[in-house]
């Protein structure tokens, strides 16, 4: 197991290491110099160079923007609010979307919980056919669909939510933006949680744990759900994957003032520096939320640990 | 003995006493003629009603991408600014009073049912107009950009399938075939460039190149591959140590004809498979960089270019998102249905996972 974490964390900070030194690049094979100003002599430039660190060795550079990037220091915006440090920029974005995404995990896992289990027990009925067409749904339409649909619906024909985000009513504003980024999650985990309930329903452990007498409740939700549950974690992957790319535009349509609009605007703005600080944030996030998942996996069933062992070391 | 050929003798046959035996009773014995693999794959497939229709609305949706653009006349990038933002109109239906051309305004006053086609008062100029889907805020037509916007996202399924099969099969074929340092090093390659998510990589080739058809297809090209590679290096890893490779190599096979003609038509089905579930990915994909803006340039339109562009003026004419929406939702749809209809019929087994 401690073989299989460290070689995870490994690869994740070789993973970020490469993006970091990805973006590196990008920022020194760009053409031109922060000095092009005409007006400056040659030792005017060569001394604004020493004090920025630039006429060191590009090895040192690097080393110097890794420190700068891990510890928080991402330089300034260049056009969305001139010379602004990125990390005020982030203060206030930051927390919105979490929070949005937050919301968005915990309502698509509930309620995708719920669908997939109804479909499982109620198997071959109605409720069945329901919860598989709201699974295919749900994977094939982007979120911006769910997003435009409910926006024209519930907030303009209905005004039952504001159109656009408003930070008075933050709870009430935030409550589409997070319906339509769930979506993605109801489905997939709904569509899991069934297959892998129908499995865990025609096992023989079921059919002791019901020969027993268990009551009903604590049969389905205890011997039940609580083995459907081990598999669903690999399906995280794809799902932080969409919330990511799903934040971007849900946060557009909504105008949240979040780090996915601040992306799009900057992407559309070309802030250079703002582009590249989301970039590494999202990455950081990304690489993360990885490696927690496949240590909790391997943490949680013995068998995979074992498995990706074995593929590690024939590999 | 003796006393049964006695017995015999003394009976006499009537010409019926006989029949010939039909086919149904000696069927017993009879050898049916072996159902062939690609035979059972079709069946199979037919049978899936899902599978059926999502291929039956695959077809449709490319003969439109082929001729939409040319049915009715106008052209994607022709601009009539006099006939902006008019409602969708149809020759029969709109003696129904759907789609009639007119449309429901919410002004200061209330509501007002506003028909830019036809009034009493004066002519328009438009009554013998037709635009099926409306126009959008230049006066183009939303049919023919629709049917444009449809023939990229055909495209990006192409290169997806392309991208695929050429790469990521080669790459997972190779690495799995010859294993220890090669595949440790392909495969740690590959795992550092999952590790970077998709977003993040078409953003930077944005900044570097400038946003077109030709960046979207590189910005696939780079993530596209990783998923086929692995499900095609399990694959060969399952097959490499069996007979049948052993066999080949003793008669003296190299290791490109044991991996192209041996490995390769023995898990063709499950490489289809994947390639199929990465056209919506790839699909949704480009809809969503035309959303934020790093689609392809004007007046070129992609499904997602055009439900950005609508976006703008959707609470007050609906009608011109509605179309693109339908279109890339009936797309996805029916590649997700095609895809798991594909699975359940190469591979039963695989079923419901």
């Amino acid at each position: 197991m401690k073989r299989y974490i460290v070689k995870r964390i490994c690869i994740s900070a070789a993973t970020l290491l490469a993006i970091l030194l990805i973006l590196f690049l990008m920022l020194e094979l760009m053409p031109g110099s922060p000095f092009n100003d005409e007006k400056l002599t040659q030792s005017q430039v060569a001394l604004l160079n020493a004090k920025y660190g630039l006429d060191k060795p590009v090895f040192i550079r690097f080393l110097n923007y890794v420190k700068n990037m891990l510890s928080g220091d991402f330089g300034v915006s260049y056009t969305i609010s001139k010379n602004t440090s990125i990390t005020t920029l982030l203060a206030t974005r930051l927390p919105i979307s979490i929070r949005i995404g937050g919301q968005a995990v915990l309502l698509g896992t509930v309620v995708g919980l719920v669908l997939g289990l109804i479909a499982a027990l109620k198997h071959n009925t109605i409720f069945d056919t329901m919860t598989t067409v709201i699974s295919v749904l749900g994977v094939s339409l982007p979120s911006y669909v769910f997003a435009l649909g409910l926006s024209y619906t519930l907030g303009y024909q209905f005004k039952w939510f504001p159109l656009l985000y408003q930070q008075k009513e933050a709870v009430k504003s935030s409550v589409l933006p997070t319906i339509s980024l769930a979506m993605f999650t109801v489905a997939t985990v709904a569509r899991f949680t069934r297959t892998e309930m129908l499995e865990v329903l025609g096992s023989d452990y079921m059919l002791l744990a019901e020969s027993k007498g268990l009551p009903g409740w604590r049969l389905i939700l205890i011997h039940g759900l609580r083995n459907a549950l081990i598999p669903i974690v690999t399906v995280l992957a794809p799902l932080v994957v969409s919330l990511m790319t799903g934040s971007l535009v849900v946060e557009k349509i909504f105008s949240i003032p979040g780090i996915g609009s601040l992306l799009v605007t900057a992407i559309q703005s070309n802030d250079y520096n703002v582009i590249v600080t989301l970039a590494f944030i999202y990455s950081a996030m990304y690489i993360g939320i990885m490696l927690a998942v496949d240590i909790l996996y391997g943490l949680i069933d013995p068998r995979i640990r074992l498995a990706k062992e074995d593929d590690y070391e024939q590999s | 003995m003796s006393s049964h050929n006695r017995e015999a003798a003394t009976f006499e046959f009537k010409p019926d006493d006989f029949i010939m035996a039909d086919n149904r009773r000696i069927g017993i014995d009879r050898v049916y003629p072996a159902q062939s693999y690609w035979k059972d794959v079709i069946s199979s497939f037919l049978k899936n009603k899902g599978a059926a229709a999502g291929f039956i609305a695959i077809v449709f949706i490319v003969f439109m991408a082929i001729a939409g653009p040319y049915i009715n006349g106008y052209t994607y990038n022709e601009q009539i600014i006099a006939n902006q933002n008019l409602a969708p109109r149809v020759p029969v239906l709109e003696n129904w009073g759907i789609m009639d051309g007119s449309e429901t305004m919410n002004t200061s006053t209330g509501k007002v049912t506003v028909n830019r086609y036809v009034d009493p008062q004066k002519t328009t100029g438009l009554e013998n107009t037709y635009y099926w889907f409306g126009t959008d805020v230049l006066g183009r037509d939303v049919f023919t950009r629709t049917f444009m916007g449809t023939r990229i996202s055909l495209y990006i399924a192409l290169v997806a399938v392309l991208v695929d099969m050429c790469f990521g099969m080669s790459y997972g074929l190779i690495s799995g075939y010859f294993g220890g340092a090669v595949d440790n090093a392909m495969q740690r390659f590959a795992e550092i460039l999952n590790g970077i998510p998709t977003l993040v990589i078409v953003t930077l080739l944005m900044l570097v190149l400038k946003p077109g058809l030709a960046t979207i297809t590189l910005a696939l090209a780079i993530t596209g591959w990783i998923g086929m590679n692995r499900v095609a290096r399990a694959q060969v890893l399952k097959l490499k140590e069996q007979e049948f490779i052993l066999a080949s190599r003793t008669l003296g096979a190299g290791d490109f004809y044991l991996i192209f003609k041996e490995i390769l038509p023995n898990i063709f089905g499950q490489l289809i498979i994947m390639s199929m579930f990465s056209i919506p990915n790839a699909i949704f994909t480009e809809a969503f960089l035309a959303f934020i803006g790093l689609g392809v340039p004007a007046p070129l339109a992609s499904l997602g270019s055009l439900i950005s562009d609508a976006f703008k003026s959707f609470t007050t004419h609906p009608y011109m998102i509605i179309s693109p929406v339908i279109v890339l939702a009936v797309i996805m749809l029916s590649f997700n249905m095609l895809a798991d209809g594909l699975r359940d019929a190469f591979d039963p087994k695989m079923k419901e996972m």
